[in-house]
Parts: C-alpha cells; structure tokens; sequence
C-alpha cells in the first residue's frame, strides 16, 4: 500500500466529525492491502480504496467482503457502497473479496473489516462502515472535477456515475478516476450521504450473479479444480467419540485412479483444531470424483465407540424427562415469586414442547479446496467464518497470516454449519500429507452423520393468570444439549447458548422464572439458523396460544396485552421497541382477517419473534386433510429498519419461513447405538414444491431505523404460527416438532 | 540461419481409427468417453468437461441438483451411468442458452424473478421446470406442485412465478431450441 494508500485508508476509516468508524482496523494502514482480484479484469483500472476501484470507461469494480451463502450480501453490501457513491449500478462489476489479511508480527491483521457469514449481522455492519467507503471515493472523483472545471466542489452534483456542474457539463467517472486516486482525503473523513439521497438503496434489486447461475457459470468451491490435484473424500467414524478398529485397505488401492489413502487420526489432530475434533477417518484420495468414490466402497473397514456406543435419542428422551423433575443445573432467571404467584393463580396452564435434533442439510454438502506448500497456502473454502479458517490453516500448517489466501465463492447454503470449520482442517491435512492440491468433497451421507446438530431440547412451561387472564407468573424449565457442549466452555456457561435471560416475556410478567437442565450426549451440537431463538420461540408461543385458549382470551390480544404500551428497554444486547413488534403482529394479523370469518375445517394461527434486532410476525391459515397440512395463506410481516433491498427481504423471509415450516413439520436428526440414523434426503425429507405454501406474503413495514438483516428472521415465528394454526383448525396441539408423525395419526 | 525446408504435404493421410469408448453429444458437441464405463454422467459432466453447473447434493436420484435432458428427457445424472448414453443426446444447463448465447425463455423469467437463493438448486431447477413446460406449456398451479426438486432455501414460490412468466414469453415466441 503506498503512503498515500495508507493516509487514505485511514481517513475513510474516520466518519462524520472524525468519528472513528467501528469495524474496519485503523492499524491497517502500515503494511499493503491485497488488492481486489482483478486477474480476469481488463488490467486498466483505478483503485480509490480497496472496495472500489473504476475504469476508464467507468465500469465501477466494487468489492463484496462478505461470504454469500444465498443471504444475498454479494448484492446489498456492495449496493450500499454503490448508493454513496453514486454509482451506476448497471456499470457495476462485484467481486469477491478474499479474506483481507497481513501479518503483524505474528498476529493477523484484519484490512477490509468483518468478513463472516451468520447471525444476520453483514447488514447492521456494513451500515457502520461500508457507506464511509463509498462516500469517500465519491469526495474524491467530486474534487478531480472540481480541479477539473475549476469550480468548488461544493457545487458540483453526481449522479449514475457522472459528476455534473451546475451549467450542465457532466463528467464521467471513468474520466476522472485516475485523477481522484491522487488526492487526498480530509482529515475530518467524509459523511454519509443523508437518507433522502438513497437512490439504490430502499430499491429493489435481482442478484448480482443470476445471470451467471442460471448459466451454470457460477463457480462454487468444488465447481473448481487445481490442475494436478486429487480429489479427496473420506470415510468417517459414525461415533462422536470413537476409533478405528480395523483397516483394511488393499481392494481400495486396486482401484483405478486411487491415488493414496491417507488415515485422519483424531490424535493428531485433536488440540490442533480446537472446537470441533475431527472426526477419525480414513481418506481416499484420486484422479477423479468417480474414483475416489469407488476407492472408498472398497475400504474393509470397522470402527468402534469409545463412549456412548449405545447412546439413543429416545433414552435422552427419558433423561430430559427425569431430569425435568428436579432442580435445574443453571436457574437462569427469578423475577418475584412463581411458586408464590403460580399457586395463587385463577388458571394455571402447563405444557411440554419437544425440539428434536436437526441438521444443516445445506444443499450443497461440505467441501474444501486446498493448495498448500512450504511458503504458501491457498484455500477455495465455502466457509462462513474464514478468520477462523485462517486460524485453523495457520496451526496446521506455521505459516504466517500474509502467506495465506483464503478466496470465499459463492455458497450453496450456511444456516450456521459454516462457522464450524472441521472440513477445512481435513482440507488442509490431506493437501500436506499427500504434498498436492486437494479437493475434499464430502457426499450427502458424510454431510448428513457429520453435521454439527441444532440442540434437541425438551421444554416444560407453567404459567398462571388473574381472574382477568393477566399472565402474573411463568416457569420456562429447557432441558437441552448444550450446543458449547465440548467447546472449551465450563459447566457453568453451558445454558448461554441455549436461553437468553432477558429474552421475552422476560420483564412483562412479575413472577418470572428460567432454568436451565444439561442434558449429557454424544453428538456434536452447533449454530442453527436463529440460534436458540428458533427452539425457545416455538415453546413461548405455542405455549401463549395454549394460555389464551385455556383462558378463554384472543390470541393476538393476550400478546398485545402483554406487550403493553410502546416502550424500549435492552434485550440481547440491542435496544427492543415493543412497539414495533406489536405493530408487525397487529398487521399480520390484519393482513390474515384475523377476527373475521374462517371457512370451514380452516384455522389461522400467529406468533412473532424479536431476533438477532429484527422484528417478525407471521400470520397462517390452514387446513388438515388426510394427515397433510393444507396452507391456504402464510403471512410474514417483518421489520428490519430501512430496507436495504426490498426483494431480498423478501426472499430472505420467504426463504426462512418455508424452511421453518419444512422442518417443524417433517425434518429430525435421530440416534440409536451411537450413530445418526439419517444417511440422505429420503430418511431427512425436506419439503418439496407441493407441501409448502405456494405463497409468502412478505410484507416489511417501512422504517428509518439502522438496517438489520434478515437471513434468519423469518425462521423463529414460522413453526408456532403453523402449529397454532392447525389447533385453530383442528383442535389438536402439536406440541412435538417434527408434525408428521402426530399429524398422520390425526388422518 | 538456413531457411526451413518447404513443407509438403504426405501423399496419403491415414484415419485414426475410431477410438473405442462411449460417444455422445453434450449440448451440440460430440465427445468420448474412454474411462470407465460405471462412471455417473454427474462425474464425468464436471470432472473431465468442467461442466459444472450441474451439482451433486444426494447421490442417490432423490433431490434432482443434478438433472439434466437425455434426448430431452429429464434425468439424473448421479444414477446416469456412462455406458448408457452411447449415441444418446445430453443437455446440461450450459445448453440451455438460446443459439445467440443470450438466456433462454426459463433462464431470463428466473433472473427477472431473482428466482435464485442460494443458487445451488438451480441448474437442476431449471431443467425440471423446463421438461414440465414441454409437458405442460401453460401450466396450472397444481402442475407446479408435482415439481421434484428440493430447494433447501425455500425459493418454491419464486420458481413458480419464473416458470409461469416462461410459459407466458413461450406463448408468444418460438420454442427454445433446449
Ligand atoms: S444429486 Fe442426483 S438426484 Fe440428487
Ligand atoms: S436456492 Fe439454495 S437450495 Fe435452492
């Protein structure tokens, strides 16, 4: 980076007022920033940060830092940087980003800001930082056109890629890039643009790279190919904790194209990964996919637990059970006295929901590119969380953070999986060990036994109301397995990833109580869309439909009352407006006709869920025939602040309640002796076209507020509203996901 | 330097002798396969043509993200072996392009949709939408809902939007040679 990069970087680091901008690293600015890989680019180009960098005939490059696993952030970062800097969208080029990384003695020092995927944040930072970034290049080619005409440059307007004086003259861009790169930016920084500048922004716009998927063009991670390289794929241990007790590999070396077959021990590798151990296995690594395929079928092999070979979920099933009858191993909330208040109640309402294990399923399985050698490692790796990644390549492999280039393409799918980075470590092993390039794929069936599983969880709710129906205490006992489980996380901590203390109705009923049971289980447990929220959500409002109905009281009017007049208090460490959250339930459920008259053999059911800063209701009407559920609508009003883009919004939310629904209705990850049940799709049956509404009506209300993303929102609400629903239509209360199996019975 | 003796042409060019192996057509092209007659049409489409719009999820003929048209049928290319496609016709989604290179009815409604979450469903969409519109070329809804494919992203509703907006372009227009 030269001197003037430097000075540049900072400032545009620095916001309105001088501000420092949280995010990107101030102490960036003392070694040289990767540029945006610009190989297959004309070589004629400007670079006025390292986001964004224009050529002469203004096409505008603009860089996306963040993985895109179908969250659409490959289209709204960089419209966000386009919008301040008034760029022509239908000139502009996005391009990856590779992990933006150098080292700083020893340690790695971040260039481009965050660079992760999950928990909905990419949105809420890119707010932070990322509009700086346009704001400044657009200063910049301001003040060249300035020099230019010899104008101040306060009179000078843009627009769609031009710089336009008050007389009508007009220059583009690509004119006057080369020029703006000289200058320097004020030691202020530059503001943001005020809102009622947005042009692109509150627009809606398609995804950046349909055309090249619907071309069959876009390259995932294994759509790639290292020139000598092996492709790899690898027999795994079934057990959690297990080890292999014979091997016998003399018909899978036969085979032809089989390279090597390379043991993975968890001995080497335990302590080097850290969070998730790999599990033990065997790799066949080949010419081709085909071969290594074979190769692996003709492995003899046997594996043997060492703990938990006769672990079942139904015997974990009766340990919740048990468990549920005592004291809580962490009691995580006690507002007022709910013995006191529950024995006194006028109702009193109990329920037990159940929560099953689930897997990630991402439709396109795990798989790694690896290139590594002495001075040099590259990775194609579709991973949510690449600082990690890099962590993982840098223990494995000694190499200092400049030396390793972590390229992130296109994901098909993340829902949490990609935070856990075991894939990429058997990625980086198997590329040492065998000293040539690897592709690791993994087949649906490795996919499928080796997920890191959304916790299984049984929960028991109490609660008790006045005369009036007023709900004045509430008990929320969850036993679970902890997703920390194994995490280097102590006993103690273990309930943080599975309740929030403050979660609601947290501080809207006087006599409150949460506690927290572990469940012990051999299965490794990771992040699920929404994580905890998805589970908790169904629970709480399943369980607010049975208070309502047990008290003889409306549904959407006990939330209301609950929720009470509009006010703002902290919750999860982000300030909630109960306001908004009853105005997105009071319009879902307007938008449904809650109130007015159902058709026959129909029920409609709501729920709402404030998650991860984002507000949700969803609002459906269905009917129950022949043990199949009919939607006749489903609803998802959502508020997610200002609308970056209006049609992924609704593709996120559209995309999060059908998977929510396929999964509250059909979808469970089951053990017995040790291992997962499920191999493939057949025995994990994510719904098809026919078993989903046709239709979402997303519906997002307009808003001010900082932007918030919407990967998972539509997830949490989606499964409770379904399930009040069906008692609506059908009497019957599914209080155990997945439905099916109740719902087939009920014919 | 001494100047380079004139090149003259050999009195009788042989033929090659047809090499053993599996020939077919992908998207309009002649190819051979000389490997291993097991080998999926999957592996060999990605692996030896870099053909790699059509994806792998299961393997196992259950989720369709590998479709593609054997002689315009829909098929699965994971459970396609090599050896039965001799002389046989394969379009991929590469091929589903119009002969100018610009996208096909299908290819365009899906963009103008933003049909597309996380992609990888895709290619394997299109092709299951596009052999249910050479059944079907004004479908009704309950023609949309016997669609196989899975989507783990919940895109349905904007493929049903995309596949009705081709059949409305298709009315109007000349076939799409795919
Ligand atoms: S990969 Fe062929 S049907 Fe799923
Ligand atoms: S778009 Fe992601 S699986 Fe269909």
């Amino acid at each position: 980076m030269s001197e003037l990069d430097r000075r540049r970087f900072l400032k545009v680091m620095l916001g309105a007022g001088g501000a420092l901008i949280v995010g990107l690293p101030l102490r960036a600015l003392h070694a040289a920033t990767p540029p945006l890989p610009l190989a297959l680019l004309g070589d004629n180009w400007t670079r006025l940060s390292a986001f964004v960098s224009i050529e002469p005939n203004g096409r505008t490059l603009i860089g996306a830092r963040a993985p895109d696993t179908g969250q659409g952030v490959r289209t709204s970062l960089p419209r966000i940087i386009a919008d301040e800097l008034d760029a022509d969208w239908a000139r502009v080029e996005v391009l990856a980003m590779p992990l933006g990384v150098e080292d700083d003695n020893g340690k790695p020092r971040w260039l481009y800001g965050p660079q992760h995927a999950g928990g909905s944040r990419n949105i809420a930072e890119a707010w932070q930082d990322l509009r700086s970034i346009g704001a400044a290049a657009r200063w910049l080619l301001r003040q060249a056109a300035a020099q230019r005409w010899n104008l101040p440059a306060e009179r000078l307007g843009t627009h769609a890629g031009w710089v336009i004086a008050p007389d009508g003259r007009r220059l583009d861009y690509g004119e006057l890039a080369a020029a703006a790169a000289q200058l320097q930016l004020p030691d202020a920084g530059v503001a943001p643009k005020p809102a009622s500048d947005y042009k692109l922004i509150g627009q809606p716009a398609g995804d950046v790279d349909a055309r090249a998927m619907v071309e069959g063009r876009q390259a995932f991670a294994f759509d790639q190919t290292w020139g000598d390289g092996y492709v790899a794929v690898i027999a795994r241990c079934p057990y959690a904790e297990g080890e292999l007790a014979h091997l016998d590999d003399s018909a899978a070396r036969a085979v032809a194209g089989v390279e090597k077959i390379i043991p993975i021990s968890v001995r080497e590798a335990s302590g080097l990964i850290g969070d998730v151990p790999l599990a033990p296995g065997i790799a066949v690594l080949a010419r081709d996919t085909w071969a290594a395929l074979k190769g692996r079928t003709q492995l003899a092999l046997r594996w043997r637990a060492r703990h938990g070979g006769d672990a079942s979920t139904a015997a974990l099933t009766q340990q919740a059970e048990l468990l549920l009858k005592g004291a809580p191993t962490t009691p995580v909330r006690n507002d007022g006295d709910f013995t006191k208040a529950f024995k006194a109640a006028a109702h009193r309402v109990e329920a037990e929901y159940h929560v099953p294990f689930v897997a990630h399923a991402t439709m396109e399985p795990m798989s790694c590119m690896a290139l590594i050698t002495s001075d040099r490692a590259h990775l194609i790796a579709p991973t949510q969380s690449p600082r990690r990644a890099l962590g993982i390549v840098q223990r494995l492999t000694g190499l200092d953070a400049g030396s390793i280039l972590i390229e992130m393409p296109r994901i098909g799918g993340g829902y949490g999986r990609r935070l856990d980075d075991d894939y990429i470590a058997e990625a980086v092993l198997l590329a040492q060990a065998a000293g040539k390039p690897i592709k690791l794929l993994w087949m649906r069936e490795d996919d499928m036994t080796h997920d890191v599983y959304r916790p299984f969880g049984v929960h028991r709710l109490a609660a008790g109301t006045d005369r009036k129906g007023r709900v004045e205490a509430w008990q929320h006992h969850l036993a679970s397995t902890s997703r920390l489980w194994h995490r280097g996380v102590p006993a103690s901590q273990l309930w943080t990833s599975e309740m929030q203390s403050d979660a609601l109705p947290a501080g809207l009923v006087p006599n409150f109580q949460l506690g927290w049971y572990a469940l012990d289980f051999p299965l490794w447990r990771g992040a699920w869309r929404a994580p905890s929220h998805d589970s908790n959500t169904f629970a709480i409002e399943s369980f607010l439909d049975e208070i309502a109905h047990a008290t003889h009281q409306d549904p959407l009017k006990l939330r209301l009352a609950l929720l009470g007049a509009a006010r703002q208090w902290q919750v999860q460490g982000v300030t909630f407006d109960s306001g908004r959250l009853a105005a997105a339930l009071q319009r879902a459920a307007t938008e449904i006709g809650w109130g007015t008259r159902v058709p026959a053999g129909h029920g409609r059911g709501l729920a709402c869920a404030f998650s991860a800063g984002g507000y949700c209701a969803h609002a459906m009407e269905v009917s129950v025939q022949g043990g199949k559920v009919h939607f006749h609508r489903a609803v998802a009003v959502v508020d997610v602040g200002r609308v970056v883009n209006p049609l992924g919004v609704d593709a996120q939310i559209m995309g999060g309640t059908l998977d929510a629904l396929s999964t509250a209705l059909k979808l469970e990850i089951t053990v017995k002796d040790g291992q997962v049940q499920q191999q493939n799709f057949p025995e994990y049956p994510i719904a098809r076209m026919r078993e989903l509404p046709r239709a979402v009506e997303v519906i997002a209300i307009a808003s001010g507020a900082t932007p918030v993303g919407a990967e998972d929102l539509g997830v949490p609400s989606a499964a409770p509203a379904l399930a009040n629903a069906i008692f609506a239509a059908t009497g019957k209360r599914l209080r155990r996901m997945p439905f099916a199996a109740q719902l087939a019975r009920m014919g | 330097m001494a100047p380079l003796p004139p090149q003259v042409p050999p009195a009788h060019i042989t033929p090659q002798p047809r090499r053993e192996g599996i020939h077919l057509q992908v998207n309009g092209k002649p190819y051979l396969h000389a490997g291993d007659p097991d080998m999926p049409l999957l592996w060999w489409l990605r692996d030896y043509l870099q053909l790699t719009g059509t994806k792998y999820a299961c393997g196992i003929g259950d989720c369709g993200a590998c479709s593609v048209l054997v002689d315009g049928e829909p098929v699965h290319a994971c459970l396609t072996p090599m050896q039965t496609l001799a002389g046989r016709k394969v379009t991929t989604v590469e091929g589903l392009a119009l002969a100018d290179g610009s996208p096909g009815a299908l290819q365009q409604a899906w963009i103008n949709e933003d049909a597309i979450l996380c992609g990888y469903c895709q290619a394997g969409q299109l092709i299951a939408a596009h052999a249910l519109l050479q059944r079907h070329p004004r479908p009704s809804e309950a023609d949309l809902d016997t669609l196989p494919n899975l989507c783990r992203c919940g895109s349905y509703p904007r493929i049903r939007k995309a596949i009705l907006r081709a059949a409305r372009a298709r009315a109007g227009k000349p076939e799409n040679p795919a």
